[in-house]
């Protein structure tokens, strides 16, 4: 199967790794991420005035490409994948923001949320499978602690984001076990690390971090996992843990890396 | 009729304030709690008061995350991240404000490692 992929403006540029060890792996997996033509930047943050609707365009164009070609749509930065999907939960079940969406979209057949929007790991766990993942490993991180740092945006509001227990989340533990290293769970995994505060507050932002770093580490992780460049950014100004993209370390366990960094 | 102020903020968020029983979990959720002058169930109550005047003044709403822990774990689902989001619009469509981010600032703030999504959610949050 192959899917409808929504990089973002960061995967394009400071975030690289995350998009090429993805693209990568997943043909390795046996499915591809079809680039959206022309897609326009998500805005990084969800809108959430009932009537901003100019500013939940991008998102709805984007939806409704996929639409065109009958594929769910894929993401892998965790702000574009909030985004996107609480847009398309608007579409399907907020009549005023999808009436006049839809005025503006002008498609003959208005948009009612019809495309499934689905992160990279819930493709790897709802599609794939985590043991077909694991039978596909050629190099399993044996003895790597790791932590998984689900941070926000791909957890809440779990009403509406779907993804996991938002209290006590388990994918991206389970997705570091199909890769075969340890997770090590820790309390702060879903706290927030500062987000865009840290353009101007970088203490503020640097003290959330620290606490998150020193938590991972008390309880034995060596190093950090993360689907968000903001995220990554921020928990680096902390230098206490390493941190990679979850998908640098798929490439590596499915024996892509070396291909995607060529 | 002009809509006053509290309806605009309850028509902007889509919150009912009235659905709030301040057992406070929202703002011992909040991770910007220490930097908040008006705490997120203060917001609800500022609502009930029609006091909009002091949370448009108030310099919460260029601290909140959108991290979205109070709209998780409030039991009464108010939302209150919509309030205090829909103060901030109420704010930057009426009168704009000198707190807001401008581009000129920019240049000063930027680092080798600053990612593109740092940049536009600061804008969307922070315009003017
Ligand atoms: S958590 Fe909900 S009910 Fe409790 S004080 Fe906050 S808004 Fe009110
Ligand atoms: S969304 Fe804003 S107000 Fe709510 S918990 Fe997060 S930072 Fe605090």
């Amino acid at each position: 199967m192959n899917y409808s992929y929504y990089p973002g403006c960061t995967l394009r540029t400071k975030a690289k790794a995350l998009d090429v060890y993805a693209r990568r792996s997943a043909e390795a997996l046996g499915f591809t991420l079809e680039e959206i033509e022309d897609w326009q930047c998500c805005g990084g943050v969800y809108p959430m005035g009932s009537d901003e609707i100019a500013t939940k365009l991008s998102s709805v164009r984007a939806l409704c490409a996929a639409r065109e070609k009958g594929q769910p749509v894929v993401t892998l930065c965790s702000a574009c994948h909030h985004v996107l999907k609480r847009v398309n939960d608007d579409m399907k079940n907020v009549p005023k923001i999808r009436d006049a969406a839809n005025a503006y979209m002008g498609e003959e057949v208005p948009y009612t949320g019809e495309t499934e929007v689905l992160h990279f790991l819930e493709v790897l766990r709802d599609k794939v499978g985590f043991d077909t993942l694991a039978g596909k490993v050629k190099n399993p991180l044996t003895g790597r602690k790791i932590g998984a740092y689900y941070g926000c945006l791909l957890l809440r509001p779990g009403q509406v984001m779907g993804f996991d227990d938002p209290e006590n989340p388990k994918i991206i533990e389970d997705f570091i076990r199909a890769i075969g290293a340890e997770p090590v769970t820790y309390g702060m995994r879903n706290e927030c690390c500062g987000g865009y505060i840290s353009l101007r507050e970088g203490e503020t932002a640097k003290k959330m971090s620290d606490s998150i770093m020193e938590n991972a580490a008390d309880q034995g992780a060596e190093m950090l996992v993360t689907a968000c460049p903001l995220c990554m950014y921020n928990l680096n100004k902390s230098e206490k843990l390493p941190v990679y993209y979850f998908t640098e370390l798929l490439a590596e366990a499915l024996g892509v890396k070396e291909a995607a960094e060529a | 009729m002009k809509k006053n102020q509290t309806e605009l903020i309850r028509e902007i968020s889509g919150v009912n304030p009235l659905k709030c029983m301040k057992c406070g979990k929202c703002s011992a959720s909040c991770p910007s709690y220490d930097e908040m002058d008006i705490k997120p169930h203060q917001f609800v109550s500022y609502v009930l008061r029609d006091d909009i005047e002091a949370l448009a003044n108030s310099k919460s709403l260029w601290k909140c995350l959108s991290c979205f822990a109070c709209v998780e774990r409030c039991p009464r689902n108010v939302e209150p991240a919509k309030l205090i989001d829909a103060a901030r619009q109420l704010v930057i469509r009426q009168r704009g404000t000198e707190e807001g981010l401008s581009p000129d600032e920019i240049p000063a703030l930027l680092d080798e490692d600053m990612p593109q999504q740092l940049l536009v959610s600061a804008f969307r949050r922070y315009r003017r």
